[in-house]
């Protein structure tokens, strides 16, 4: 009895040293940087900056091969927390990467066929439909991400501007100049 | 040497760990969809196997002896369990993209009932250590083989016209039993 508890607390000790050394030797080095601008981007994933998700596009800045100003959702405030946490100068949005007017996905049902591709490109789940229906989107649940375009085999789906209107006016979210004090 | 090499033949073909001793199945019909992930599973089942299958050796013949042969089991899933961990830190640290195509079934290969079976047949059959090391290797090697011509079937099924009623798992399960028919078909080639 006792020699099999030293044989089986042999082997746990041994098994216990063995993973803890090789969790050491084979530790997945990550960048803290990637984390830190991955922590200011908007985490939409909505691939806009051409990379697929939030943090890619973190790591791309983090090895200097993407620009900051590739993030529409983040907008220019976005671009001024990238900056000052890289220590670069602030850049404008480029062509084609300023932030759109909102708008949402509209499917015309005349030309779907149903294939369900748009549904799986989706991020947010806003579109509805199964294989050989007619799909539609939930208006409210889209987030103009634009994902659905591509994959779209008969070019049924366009953007639709949303028009401002008494009924969706919000209070814009305050922009306060910041001046650095001489 | 004819020895050994009988060993590989009858451990991949004749007695095939999947598909003559039925083991082993959940990886078979759950990591099967893709080819990429099968080749992934299937080495990756290859690395521990080999290495689970020596460890398991040395344990039952030097460690247990005789008078703790009732700890065998016990003591296997033991090391098993452990040689999954090293291998999911390895190929964490080597490929990060095969990492992710495996997925939860790296660590699931700890409850693959072949990465038992094989070491346990080891001891039942009293091979030594080479053997067990080419019985381990074998028997990888075969489900490998097997996973491989699976998921090439399966991707193939995709796009097959198959009845309503047996679309998905039910198709998979009709041509994984097809497939273990054939393999009976080896029996003859090692006495």
């Amino acid at each position: 009895m006792i020699t099999a508890l030293w044989v089986m607390v042999s082997i746990a000790l041994f098994l216990g040293a063995a993973l803890g050394y090789s969790a050491i030797k084979f530790k997945v080095q990550g960048n803290p940087l990637v984390d830190k601008i991955d922590a200011v981007l908007p985490q939409t994933q909505c691939g806009q900056c051409g990379f697929p998700g939030c943090k890619p596009y973190a790591t791309a800045i983090a090895s200097g091969e993407a620009p900051i100003n590739q993030c529409p959702p983040g907008g220019e405030e976005g671009i001024h927390k990238l900056a000052d946490l890289l220590g670069k100068e602030f850049i404008p949005f480029g062509d084609g990467a300023a932030p759109k007017a909102k708008s949402v996905a509209f499917i015309d049902e005349s030309t779907c066929i149903g294939c369900t591709l748009c549904i799986q490109a989706c991020p947010v789940d806003a579109i509805v439909g199964a294989a050989k229906q007619i799909h539609t989107i939930i208006a409210p649940q889209c987030t103009g991400c634009e994902l659905c375009l591509a994959p779209c085999p008969v070019d049924c789906i366009r953007m639709e501007v949303i028009p401002e209107e008494i009924s969706n006016w919000k209070w814009r979210y305050p922009v306060i100049p910041l001046k650095v004090a001489a | 040497m004819t020895e050994y090499l009988l060993i590989l033949v009858s451990t991949v073909f004749v007695n095939n760990i999947v598909m003559v001793k039925i083991l082993g199945l959940c990886p078979f019909m759950g990591v099967s969809k893709k080819l990429e992930a099968a080749v992934g599973m299937g080495a990756a089942t290859t690395f521990v196997l080999t290495l689970g299958s020596g460890a398991s050796y040395l344990i039952s013949h030097y460690l247990l002896g005789p008078d703790l042969a009732y700890l065998t089991t016990l003591s296997f899933i033991v090391v098993i369990a452990g040689i999954v961990q090293f291998t999911e830190m390895v190929v964490q640290k080597t490929s990060p993209s095969l990492y992710q195509v495996l997925g939860i079934y790296l660590p699931l290969i700890t409850t693959n009932c072949a990465v038992l079976g094989i070491p346990l047949l080891n001891v039942q059959a009293k091979h030594d250590f080479i053997e067990s090391l080419l019985f381990g290797f074998g028997g990888s090697i075969g489900f490998t083989l097997v996973m491989v011509l699976f998921a090439g079937i399966r991707e193939r099924l995709e796009g097959a016209d198959v009845p309503g009623i047996f679309k998905g798992s039910a198709i998979a399960f009709i041509t994984a039993g097809l497939m273990s028919l054939s393999f009976m078909g080896f029996s003859g080639l090692v006495k």
